[in-house]
């Protein structure tokens, strides 16, 4: 490992150096202001670095790491995200007493872990990325240990993502086992190979429950509702989003191949995408609850995205990592408005406490309102152009049946976001809400999110462009 | 670049007429008026100043790159036809504000905000000849309409409000995959990226897949017109939208489904088009005869007329698929006089509600002698809907009937049946609520010099189009021209028996 591999490593070792700081900054003085801008200064800088080591990619550094421009991507994503929830976590816990400032720590930790999964090329580092995510998360998630939900949630995470990290290890292991290298490239050429796929594809069924559980999708959805609505709500905004998002781009690394290659493994993937788009969309009707109900969706998102994956055209790292784009950016600013509203109490969960929200609060309400049609894939938010990225993706490889039920099913999304529009606009009994000071910064972050979601749903091309030069798209 | 100015100035002017309705509700309205009429004067100033060369397509185009990795444009143009609908598209958004001036009386910026915006969405439709862009518009103009009716609505406005917008999504999204479909099967044959209406016209479809995209686009227009079996939000919508968004579904949204028809299905899927024929005239006289009957078993005035537009539109079907100059001609003057007839009845039955607060037909009678104005009014267009010679709508009728008639004589016969259903209903309309004993007696103020303005231009317009609609015929001829000549379906294959 020469000066130049470590230079290329700059990303990764700019956010464990922000974790070190944060630790010792907390050490020297609690002051949850202090934390958080230490945890976004070093978020700012390791984004820089991304900017920064780009003219050097694509590297290799040691067997278990590749940074080349897709990874570097993704790192942009996550870590501009992960400080998106940093800075809305601020307003969250300024309301709660206690110790809060750990929980910037957890928050840099997790990204690390999302940062090595998204330069992984090696089964030793996806499993240290993976590990270094969950144990992140657990913490994350029950961060109150005195709001009950939020403990359950977080047993539940924990005593589920080690199953699986378990069933992933197993199925390295049958890989390994056929392949005798653990690096991704091996399952490439083994598929084109041909000979023995005996264990390869028992070993493939096994790591896809540990990466089908990180990203919620059927039939490995069962934590999500509840974390959803048990973790406070930036965290479920991270969970949501950028572990997800780290997750996918791991698994396009890992398995793109695979789908194109073995039709076990399509049928894998289809039957997955297709119970995840039905499950997620139906479940999702009957709730009263904002947070379920965004997790409900969630499973389904993961659905169309697998849609996408499953095309595996020339457009499908394109479709992928548009619609990963999006669904951040909208996401982010659902959580952040969740956010916003949560006392010190509860976090504004219940569906009767948005009634009427358009008339007390008209600015938020268009934020959220834009939010959750580019949910349902409106126009002239950055949803649409997700999914017609999506569709399009799926409309080349003629992929007919999961396109149909792609639209079939977001009609009964549509459904359940209407529900809320109504409930946004209707009109509310006076006096009953208190109203919820807005810090600068989280109004900044929501005005930017709602900025982003609109821009670039009416003119993606500055957005597509920069994801053809990184990841490669039409041509 | 007028076209672009056309949309813009709605944009604009719904924001601005939603942020001054902060200091006053008649500003508000104002500002709304005068939008809308500079657009008129608009679009009549680029009429007026068109070029008479016959071999261009377009009298006025916008062409930008919008997203070049897609092979996207931002292509707006307008021919004749285009022409009459912005021109039905302003008179009506006139309308629609002046019929709502003392209706709407709570968030009065926020409707005027919704109200321009879904004008604006219905301008780039009737725009567009970029299909991104035509989708996207399709769909943009249905989240001011899904405002309008959820918040200004009647009693069951929610459910009404959904499920208009889930027919349609649903049925849009069916419509992007077909386009979706059509332009990688023209990179297919041609390699070009591109979703340019003239350059996808011609593309080389194999049988069933021709079909079956045709089907995608059908299928969102039948949505829209209303076709037959996926009519059933229409009643619902229409009954509990407030009476500005009645009219403008009435006469534009409607619209837009056979504007579609004309200007896609057809052109772009002459064959599949034409191996449809046989269903698409069946399904447009069940619709004729469906609307009918079902209007005239409604108790609620608004659910009545809202029957009658499933009539109406059901003879812009039969003209559309007929195909011949005639019939194209008379599904074109129909759909222009339901939006003048239809819309002035609308406003009518949303003025009586303002003033009885009941559509109930059973709760009325006797009104001509409380409001002489109205009832009269309510007579013109009631006789208009039901085909009185000399009214607009029954010249489009006879020409759908007299173009229909060389495809299939036996569909024409029923169709006229449909012609003498609408008397029963719109008479029986007269009789139930303007005639007879006033039983419940009603003591009301009769139109006012507003209301009495909007019937007088509609009664006026309907007058012209009905005794001299060549001025009309003749400004979207060329376009039927073009549209015939890009199809050259052969007639005599057409004149076959269904």
């Amino acid at each position: 490992m020469n000066v130049t591999d470590t230079l290329a490593l700059l990303p990764l070792l700019s956010l464990a150096g922000t974790a070190v700081v944060v630790l010792l900054g907390i050490a020297v003085k609690r002051s949850l202001k202090l934390t958080a801008g230490l945890t976004l200064t070093g978020l700012a800088a390791s984004f820089l670095s991304v900017c920064a080591v780009a003219p050097l990619v694509p590297r290799q550094v040691t067997s278990l790491l590749l940074i080349d421009r897709y990874a570097l991507f993704y790192l942009g994503l996550i870590i501009a995200s992960a400080a998106a929830v940093a800075v809305l976590s601020y307003q969250y816990f300024a309301k709660h007493d206690g110790q809060r400032e750990e929980l910037y720590l957890l928050l840099v930790l997790a990204t690390l872990g999302c940062g090595v999964l998204v330069t992984s090329v090696h089964f030793a580092s996806f499993l240290l990325g993976l590990e270094i995510l969950s144990v992140s998360l657990y913490g994350m998630v029950a961060y109150f240990t005195d709001r009950g939900q939020g403990l359950e949630a977080g047993i539940k995470y924990l005593i589920l993502a080690s199953a699986s990290a378990a069933f992933l290890l197993f199925g390295m292991a049958l890989i390994y086992a056929d392949t005798g290298t653990m690096a991704f490239s091996s399952i490439r050429d083994l598929f084109l190979d041909r000979s023995n796929l005996a264990l390869l594809l028992p070993g493939i069924a096994l790591s896809v429950t540990g990466i089908g559980f990180k990203l919620g999708v059927v039939p490995f959805h069962l934590w999500t509702p509840d974390v959803y609505e048990g973790a406070p709500a930036p965290m479920s905004a991270f969970v949501a989003t950028t572990s997800k998002t780290a997750v996918v781009a791991l698994l396009l690394r890992f398995l793109a191949a695979g789908t194109q290659q073995s039709a076990a493994v399509y049928l894998l993937f289809s039957v997955i995408a297709v119970a995840s788009m039905c499950a997620g969309n139906l479940l999702a009707l009957r709730q009263n609850n904002v947070k379920r109900i965004l997790a409900y969706s969630s499973i389904a998102h993961f659905g169309y995205i697998l849609v996408a994956f499953l095309a595996g055209t020339t457009l499908m790292a394109g479709a992928v990592a548009f619609y990963l784009v999006a669904y951040t950016v909208t996401i982010l600013a659902a959580f952040g408005i969740i956010t916003v509203l949560s006392t010190s109490e509860a976090d504004a969960a219940d569906l009767e406490e948005y009634r009427g929200l358009f008339w007390r609060m008209p600015v938020l309400a268009s934020i959220f309102t834009a939010v959750l049609l580019s949910l349902a894939g409106i126009p002239a938010t950055m949803g649409f152009v997700g999914k017609f990225y999506i569709l399009a993706s799926g409309a080349n490889a003629a992929a007919w049946p999961l396109i149909i039920v792609l639209v079939l099913t977001s009609v009964i999304g549509l459904f359940y976001y209407l529900r809320i529009v109504v409930t946004l606009f209707s009109t509310a009994p006076e006096g009953r809400f208190s109203m919820q000071r807005l810090e600068w910064g989280s109004a900044f972050v929501l005005g930017g999110l709602a900025a982003l979601l609109i821009w670039f749903g009416v003119y993606p091309a500055p957005l597509l462009n920069l994801i053809r030069a990184t990841i490669g798209g039409l041509n | 670049m007028i076209l672009i100015f056309l949309i813009a100035i709605l944009l604009l002017g719904g924001i601005v007429a939603g942020i001054s309705a902060r200091w006053s509700a008649q500003l508000s309205r104002w500002i709304s008026l005068a939008a809308i009429a500079v657009d008129l004067v608009l679009v009549a100033h680029i009429w007026a100043g068109r070029s008479l060369n016959a071999s261009k397509a377009w009298h006025d185009e916008v062409d930008w790159n919008w997203i070049p990795s897609f092979g996207i444009h931002f292509h707006l143009a307008v021919d004749g036809l285009s022409f009459l609908m912005l021109i039905l598209t302003f008179f009506l958004g006139i309308v629609a504000v002046l019929c709502s001036w003392t209706e709407i009386r709570e968030k009065i910026g926020f409707f005027h905000f919704n109200l321009m915006w879904v004008l604006a969405g219905i301008v780039s439709v009737f725009l567009a000849m970029d299909l991104f862009l035509f989708y996207f518009a399709w769909e943009l103009m249905l989240i001011p309409m899904y405002f309008l009716i959820v918040i200004w609505g009647h009693e069951r406005r929610a459910y009404a409000a959904t499920k208009f917008f889930l027919f349609t999504q649903c049925s849009g999204l069916l419509m992007l995959i077909a386009i979706l479909a059509l332009y990688f099967m023209h990179h297919q044959s041609t390699g070009v990226y591109t979703f340019e209406y003239s350059e996808l016209l011609g593309t080389t479809l194999s049988r069933g897949a021709e079909l079956a995209i045709m089907l995608g686009f059908f299928v969102a227009f039948a949505v829209k017109l209303p076709v037959v079996p996926l009519h059933s939000w229409l009643p619902d919508a229409h009954t509990e939208a407030p009476t500005a968004g009645s009219v403008i579904l009435a006469g534009l949204l409607l619209k837009t489904g056979g504007y579609g028809l004309l200007r896609f299905v057809i052109p772009l899927f002459p064959r599949a088009a034409h191996q449809f024929t046989p269903v698409a005239l069946a399904l447009a006289v069940i619709g004729i005869i469906y609307g009918a009957v079902m209007a005239f078993s409604q108790t609620d005035l608004k659910r009545l007329v809202a029957y009658t537009s499933v009539s109406h539109l059901g003879f812009v079907l039969l003209g559309i698929f007929s195909w011949n100059p005639l019939a194209l001609q008379g599904a074109i003057m129909t759909m222009i006089c339901h939006g003048l007839s239809t819309g002035a009845l609308f406003v009518l039955v949303g003025g009586l509600q303002e003033r009885m607060h009941t559509r109930d037909l059973n709760r009325m009678g006797g009104l001509w002698t409380v409001v002489p104005g109205l009832s009269a009014s309510a007579l013109f267009f009631s006789l208009a809907s039901l085909g009185l010679p000399g009214l607009g709508d029954f010249v489009g009728e006879f020409l759908v009937l007299l173009g229909s008639y060389k495809v299939s004589v036996a569909l024409t016969v029923l169709a006229t049946l449909g012609i003498l259903a609408s008397t029963f209903y719109a008479l029986r309309m007269m009789q139930r609520a303007f005639f007879g004993p006033n039983t419940n007696s009603w003591r009301l103020p009769d139109l006012t010099p507003r209301e009495g303005l909007i019937m007088t231009v509609m009664i006026l317009g309907l007058l012209w189009l009905g005794f001299y609609p060549q001025p009309v015929l003749n400004t979207f001829a060329p376009a039927i021209d073009n549209l015939q000549r890009e199809v050259s379906m052969p007639a005599a294959a057409l004149r076959r028996q269904p």
